[in-house]
């Protein structure tokens, strides 16, 4: 165990952590501006397979990992612009829907695999920038500027969705919609548009955290995303609605995985009881969500489709 | 729909109404729209000869309608891999029913998804959204595999009940744990299911890499091949069909008169349309919850047990991950379930339906070279057109002199 607790393995564990909450933070904030808009998305993992999938593709075919990425993105306006259909336009059951986008996800992007690609090839992933002398400091250099772009981009996404939600028309028009769609709708603002395109934003990010995934393990594989994006959904609650507090929750689900797995490479833990540590981030959600779930409420209007009254 | 002691025959009326847009305006996950029940007691509102006629296929309009268009996606995108899809189509369909060998197999595919289905049937008739198929099935198949161990002599007449009951405590278990959670501290059930789910495939994991492995220098992740005694018995007729599709059968019947022949789920059908208004009428809305979950949970672990003594290799196998074991049986249930307008004897020729393709699905594979992962994303499609028409049915019926959608409720 003292292995462990020395710097060198500690700074590693960390800065591993914040790069494995990258993909959660991103989706989770996208997720976060849905649910606020008062739609839930409970589709994130399959969109995040179609996002880890077009970026592999487009970086396997383009050999360039800026496409991919926006490839990613793409992926997850269109998924956007279908879910925002079947929820706002079709009035479909929220949760479930989600499942559906899920299935179609996992087997949609086997399937391209499968017949694009077949056998897992590679690819050049994210690297980590290099900020000159800041990287080269101790200890915070290996901590915080030796990440990828992506990372540094889900970490300032953070303020800049507080600021959005908080002091922008839009944010203000997207917590109306999701509190009292009704009243808003007497104010003039148009629920369904509002609610469309916090869905697709929601999308597009769950779509470049998919992307995020692929590129920094840099191959991609049936079910690559297994629960990460479900895991983003219940952090949104962790977070209760707040984009620190989904900051908070995907950095103690990254530097917990990262743990587990230091904690694996190191022998600490070893063979089979690995699994049981695995478990870890799963137990401590159930955890959380029992203590926040009385305290702190969801925006009233989720899950409600909005229709005027004729 | 308030006294209690007169409302039992109202109640029928008022409970397997449709009840499309006051539903959503609840504020929850609003599922009582997605039932097909078709109560035929509509007001008689004028309506053309046409629309008279067509009044009694409403409630097939959506299973059909995302039935096609999950057809027309699907040919899309076997177009667009340069595959015939009327081949496809037929390779698929002739695998998954062209023979007494192709149906044994098809029928085994589709046990897991109907005892999934039922299960879900009684959750989400409650409102419930149970998420948690996949580890109710792992904890079923674990609690059978040791309950077989542990009484490997007993005889077969005993052992086979012994094990099936086995898996349905277990999953049962697994389902009261999120189902207590949601009643009792608040917590949404979707999330904690998924969370369970997540457990449930790490202990898979460990058990069968540890406490559960098969003695010896092999280390793959599975036990040893099971006693004997629990086998599920073979069918006559010389095909892979065991008594599995018998039990499947008897829990969607016991899943209906659960549902809909019995006080207790009167009581889970009303907590699941107006949990306030049952609240207010005196039932245990809490205890409904908790009781929903855990018979659903109870289902899906008979899945995991049939999975286990109804597999060829009679062995829990872990190997290649707990959806390889699960078939994702849990998410695939939920569609058959939502196929058969989320009642307990139509999900068994629903799951019939889904179990063809996911058989048929490999015989379209090695006909016209697409992987038959095609099949997963189409049910993926099919469920989003099932919840996604549902506003259309609403409109139908309407239209065709049906009860407006909030009809009954107030």
């Amino acid at each position: 165990v003292s292995d462990f607790f020395t710097v060198s393995v500690l700074v590693a564990t960390l800065a591993s952590g914040i790069r494995l909450a990258t993909p959660f933070l991103l989706a989770s904030l996208g997720e976060t501006i849905g649910q606020r808009s008062g739609v839930l998305n409970l589709g994130v993992e399959g969109v995040m397979l179609i996002g880890a999938y077009a970026a592999y593709i487009t970086a396997l075919r383009t050999g360039s990992v800026a496409a991919g990425v926006l490839a990613a993105m793409a992926a997850g306006a269109a998924m956007g612009v279908v879910y925002a259909f079947i929820t706002v336009v079709m009035h479909a059951t929220q949760g479930i829907s989600g499942i559906g986008i899920f299935l179609f996800g996992l087997g949609f992007t086997d399937l391209l695999f499968r017949q694009q690609v077949g056998t897992p090839v590679p690819i050049d992933g994210l690297r980590g920038v290099d900020l000159g002398w800041l990287s080269e400091l101790p200890v915070v250099g290996e901590l915080l500027f030796g990440h990828s772009v992506l990372t540094y981009a889900a970490f300032a996404l953070v303020p800049v969705v507080w600021f959005a939600m908080n002091r922008t028309t839009f944010g203000l028009n997207v917590r109306a919609v999701g509190e009292t769609p009704e009243a808003a709708d007497t104010l003039g603002v148009r629920v369904n548009v509002v609610r469309t395109q916090a869905i697709i934003i929601g999308n597009v990010m769950a779509g470049l955290a998919g992307g995020t995934l692929a590129l920094d393990v840099g191959i991609f594989q049936q079910n690559l995303t297994s629960g990460q994006g479900f895991i983003a959904v219940a952090l949104v609650y962790f977070g209760a609605w707040r984009s620190s507090g989904v900051m908070a929750g995907a950095l103690l689900f990254g530097v917990v995985s990262s743990t587990v797995l230091q904690l694996k490479t190191l022998g600490i833990i070893v063979g089979a009881s690995s699994t049981i540590a695995a478990m870890a981030p799963a137990i401590l959600t159930i955890v959380v969500l029992v203590l926040v779930s009385r305290r702190i409420g969801a925006p009233s209007a989720l899950t409600v489709p909005f229709e005027r009254d004729s | 729909m308030g006294v209690r002691g007169k409302a039992r025959p109202e109640f029928r009326l008022t409970t397997t109404w449709d009840a499309g847009s006051s539903n959503a305006q609840r504020g929850d996950m609003a599922l009582g729209s997605l039932t097909g029940d078709d109560d035929g007691a509509a007001p008689d509102v004028p309506a053309g000869r046409l629309a008279r006629l067509l009044r009694p296929f409403v409630g097939v309009a959506v299973p059909a309608f995302a039935a096609i268009a999950a057809l027309i996606v699907g040919a899309v995108m076997l177009l667009s891999f340069g595959a015939n899809p009327l081949v496809a189509y037929g390779e698929l369909v002739t695998g998954a029913f062209g023979s007494a060998d192709n149906l044994a197999d098809t029928a085994v595919r589709a046990m897991p998804l109907a005892l999934v289905g039922v299960g879900i049937c009684i959750a989400f008739r409650t409102d419930v959204i149970n998420i948690g198929g996949e580890g109710q099935i792992i904890l079923g198949a674990i609690a059978a595999t040791v309950t077989s161990m542990a009484f490997d002599d007993v005889p077969r007449v005993l052992l086979v009940p012994m094990v099936i009951v086995a898996g349905a405590i277990g999953g049962g278990f697994w389902g009261a744990i999120p189902g207590a959670l949601k009643a009792y501290a608040g917590v949404n059930e979707i999330l904690s299911t998924i969370m369970m789910n997540i457990v449930a495939a790490h202990l898979l994991s460990f058990l069968l890499q540890d406490l559960l492995i098969e003695p010896g220098a092999i280390k793959i992740q599975q036990t040893r091949r099971l006693s004997e005694n629990a086998d599920l018995p073979l069918l006559p007729g010389g095909t892979r069909l065991h008594i599995g599709v018998l039990i499947a059968i008897l829990v969607a019947v016991l899943g209906y008169l659960l549902l809909f022949r019995s006080a207790l789920g009167m009581r889970l059908r009303s907590v699941g349309h107006n949990p306030d208004a049952s609240q207010y009428a005196g039932m245990a809305v809490k205890k409904s919850i908790t009781q929903a979950l855990a018979f659903s949970g109870a289902c899906c672990g008979i899945a995991g047990a049939v999975l286990v003594f109804g597999s060829e290799s009679h062995r829990l196998i872990g190997e290649g991950g707990a959806a390889a074991f699960t078939q994702n049986a849990g998410f695939n249930g939920i569609v058959a379930a939502l196929f058969g307008a989320l009642h307990p004897i139509f999900t068994v020729p629903a799951s019939f339906l889904f179990g063809g393709m996911l058989t048929g699905g490999s015989d379209m594979q090695r006909a016209t070279q697409v992987p038959a992962a095609l099949v997963v994303s189409l049910n993926g499609v099919v469920v989003v057109f099932v919840v996604g028409s549902l506003r259309l049915r609403d409109r139908l019926r309407t239209w065709a002199g049906g009860i407006a959608s909030y009809g009954g409720r107030a």
